[in-house]
């Protein structure tokens, strides 16, 4: 098995900044918009991202967990049901603009079930999504990020591994590795 | 793991406590997904489910049926009591007939203890036991303790006192060992006739007097005197019984502490509980039914999922 860094932590932070600035240059003051970390790995990031964007615009942001357990379209076809995760979302998305925020984009299934189990909180204005890291050349669906950290060219047996200090590791790393 | 040790759910006495937790976890999720605006995901809308009655039942199946809309799955309703079976049909005969029209999953309530295990040898299709005869009711017991966890944050450690006709009841077998699963001391309580001869076998301290097992608990379930299934005369009265056994409000505030009261329902007023101690601030029988669903959901959830 392979390792090789993708971003470490000094880019990492970079990365988010920039990331930061994109967004308020499309949202301004964050008015009409939500943020939505997709559960399980896409929370960290998307805490992060907040934090970030809350300091640099002085304002408060709604921020809720979406779960795609439910809606994931793999249901009875793997060996074991998906495990579950929390859905944390206060408040509602109608009319809203909502930023969904992954850490991985792979084949974009997630993506799809993440859209699908946010309408039951309404019907948003518009959608967006940010990754941190889109894998190229893999999508199954026609999905797309709208914001990248950084754009990776991988194939199907490579794995991207996100290591978020929130997580309980020592720094903030992004790994690709090599399953061979 | 995310996947339940049993491919079936026939009772309680099978399972681990892991499966205990993985369906705590998912009930947990599907909580929230019940209290939302829109209270429905699309998990299982490939899966047909059959729920086959051969007993009464009101809330039970309301909620199996409610848990089976909620998650999408297709669902065909069937009652002994105006079918074939009167005709003469027999059980295998019936279910059988039942998965010819492509059913996947099973939810079988039967007077006949076994009932559920027998067909989960003979049929290809996944068996939920929703009640069989007075042996278990495994999903009542799961909603139980999940309401307990709920409630009190965990199970271990936790005194449950169960209360009224232990002998026919199949509730009171299935809290039985999902409590001691969970790690909670249980502790049933009612007249010398309706305690079964060698329930003390089961681990559970045996008490007759009604206000000692309410000093001993922190949770009380209470049961129905299931006066159907009593061939004869187990105690001389209701109203004695009632004089004896009630639980009323008075005796609730005359503890020392407080305690959480439970019913499976349906509940006989008057009799088991007054109406001011089911209605009391002590009580979480509707709470009770609300954590019915989401512990359907998740355990059609999560034995839909296993690839069979």
């Amino acid at each position: 098995m392979q390792k090789k860094l993708i971003l470490d932590s000094d880019l990492l932070d970079i990365t988010l900044n920039r990331l930061c600035q994109q967004l308020i240059e499309n949202h301004d003051r964050f008015e009409e918009t939500v943020i939505l970390g997709l559960q399980p790995r896409g929370i960290y990031l998307a805490e992060l991202i907040h934090q970030k964007l809350k300091k640099l615009i002085k304002a408060e942001i709604p921020f809720g967990l979406l779960d795609t357990t439910f809606h994931r379209d793999d249901f009875r076809r793997r060996d074991t049901p998906a495990k579950a995760s929390e859905t944390r979302v206060s408040f509602m998305i109608e009319g809203k603009k909502v930023v969904l925020i992954d850490d991985v984009l792979f084949t974009g299934r997630t993506v799809r079930a993440a859209m699908d189990a946010m309408i039951a909180f309404g019907r948003p204005a518009k959608v967006e999504l940010l990754v941190l890291v889109d894998r190229k050349y893999n999508r199954d669906l026609p999905i797309a990020a709208d914001y990248v950290g950084k754009y990776v060219n991988t194939i199907a047996s490579q794995r991207v591994l996100v290591e978020m200090q929130a997580q309980g590791h020592k720094q903030n790393k992004i790994w690709l590795i090599n399953n061979d | 793991m995310s996947k339940l040790s049993q491919p079936h759910l026939l009772g309680i006495k099978n399972i681990t406590a892991k499966d205990i937790e993985l369906i705590f976890e998912t009930a947990s999720n599907f909580k929230e997904i019940i209290n939302r605006p829109i209270k429905k995901v699309p998990s299982l809308r490939d899966v047909t489910i059959a729920n086959i009655f051969f007993e009464n039942s009101t809330r039970t199946r309301l909620s199996f049926e409610l848990a089976e809309k909620r998650l999408s799955a297709d669902m065909i309703n069937f009652t002994a009591s105006n079918s074939s079976v009167k005709k003469g049909e027999t059980l295998l005969d019936t279910v059988n007939n039942v998965l010819a029209m492509k059913v996947d999953m099973v939810v079988m309530r039967h007077s006949s203890v076994g009932a559920p295990h027998f067909l989960a040898k003979h049929i290809k299709a996944k068996i939920i036991n929703a009640g069989d005869g007075t042996h278990e009711h495994p999903t009542q017991a799961l909603l139980d303790a999940f309401s307990i966890h709920e409630k009190l944050g965990s199970l271990g450690g936790k005194k449950v006192a169960i209360i009224g006709d232990i002998l026919h009841s199949r509730v009171a077998l299935s809290n039985i060992f999902a409590l001691q699963k969970m790690g909670a001391k249980v502790m049933v309580c009612g007249p010398p006739t309706l305690l079964p001869k060698y329930i003390s076998t089961l681990g559970v301290t045996v008490e007759y007097d009604v206000k000692k097992a309410l000093e001993w608990c922190d949770v009380a379930n209470v049961l129905r005197i299931q006066l159907e299934r009593q061939q004869i005369k187990y105690f001389p009265s209701l109203r004695e019984y009632s004089l004896y056994y009630g639980i009323s409000k008075n005796l609730l505030d005359s503890l020392k502490k407080k305690i959480v009261l439970m019913h499976p329902g349906p509940i006989n007023r008057g009799v088991e509980l007054t109406s001011d101690a089911a209605d009391s601030h002590h009580s979480i029988i509707l709470d009770q039914v609300e954590n019915g669903v989401a512990v359907r959901m998740a355990v059609l959830y999560l034995l839909a999922g296993a690839a069979s």
